[in-house]
């Protein structure tokens, strides 16, 4: 029975534990790469680097810094590679902005294409009676 | 005409597969190249009760390499930095995320050649030297600035291509 109640307590304890700063920690944990398992977030891997690393992003919130400030924290020491959002700069205009100049050269090769069968000329006289013979 | 742009398309995209398969993409470039190697004042490995910091290296060319007694590549490089201690430059080990009752064995086992080696437990500096994955080599200069740094185990072509001219340069 005291096991029992030790067992019930603790889980009490850890489910109070401040539900609002666990958020915190799941949603920017979930904007974070780990870097050991590069395709999962901080939020999903469980790497003992990326335990560490949440511990210290719930730690880092918990005196008070900002989602910006730990985020900087982690970019000083692994660089722009731990965001899952890379950052709009010099050496990342075409990753941003690569679909969209596609985009827009795929609309351009539809126009030039859609143009050329609009300016196509219209049939002569000739021809549509040379039409409506093989129809007959 | 067509023909022409299936081609020359064709051989664009091989281009880029070409070198873009080539590309590791564990190779992360580091922040810390360039800037001061993060301060440190951890526990020496054999004498707990003695500190060491980083500061303790400025005005010499030194290395520091990251590893621990559960890391299967830092045996495999063990040569590489053992070779590189016995050239003129000191390395430092950071033991990471060991025991010590581990870690003090696998050095009498394997040889010694660190310099000093320093106690991160918890792991806890080497999150502020950008560690990701056991063992890291890092180059710093004399005015305590890092200048390059490998993540992974430290080949005998990259000892001899890229970290013993960097070395001679730096102590030049």
């Amino acid at each position: 029975m005291a096991r029992f109640l030790l067992v019930f307590f603790c889980g009490l304890a850890v489910a109070q534990e401040d539900p609002a700063l666990e958020k915190r920690v799941r949603d920017l944990s979930s904007e974070l790469r780990c870097l050991v398992c590069q395709n999962q977030t901080l939020a999903d891997s469980n790497a003992p680097l990326a335990v560490d690393l949440r511990n210290q992003v719930r730690e880092q919130l918990k005196s008070g810094k900002s989602e910006r400030d730990v985020v900087a924290f982690l970019v000083a020491r692994y660089g722009d590679f731990v965001l899952y959002r890379p950052p709009l700069q010099a050496n990342t205009v075409l990753l941003w902005l690569g679909p969209f100049i596609l985009l827009a050269f795929g609309l351009f090769l539809l126009f030039l294409r859609i143009r050329r069968k609009v300016l196509a000329p219209e049939l002569s006289d000739a021809d549509r009676a040379r039409a409506a013979r093989l129809l007959e | 005409m067509k023909l022409a742009w299936v081609l020359g398309a064709f051989v664009a995209l091989l281009v880029l597969l070409a070198v873009g398969l080539r590309l590791n993409p564990r190779e992360v470039p580091s922040p810390l190249i360039g800037k001061p190697a993060p301060a440190f004042e951890l526990p020496l490995l054999a004498a707990p009760d003695k500190i060491f910091s980083q500061k303790d290296m400025l005005g010499r060319v030194w290395v520091l390499n990251v590893w621990a007694s559960w890391c299967a590549p830092c045996l495999v490089e063990h040569p590489q930095i053992t070779r590189l201690a016995a050239g003129a430059v000191p390395v430092v080990g950071l033991n990471y995320k060991d025991a010590r009752e581990d870690a003090m064995p696998w050095l009498a086992r394997n040889g010694n050649p660190f310099v000093a080696s320093v106690y991160d437990g918890a792991g806890r500096i080497a999150l502020d030297y950008g560690v990701y994955g056991v063992p890291e080599t890092y180059v710093i200069d004399r005015q305590g600035v890092i200048r390059y740094k490998r993540i992974g185990p430290v080949t005998p072509e990259i000892l001899k291509e890229k970290i013993e001219p960097l070395l001679k340069e730096l102590n030049g």
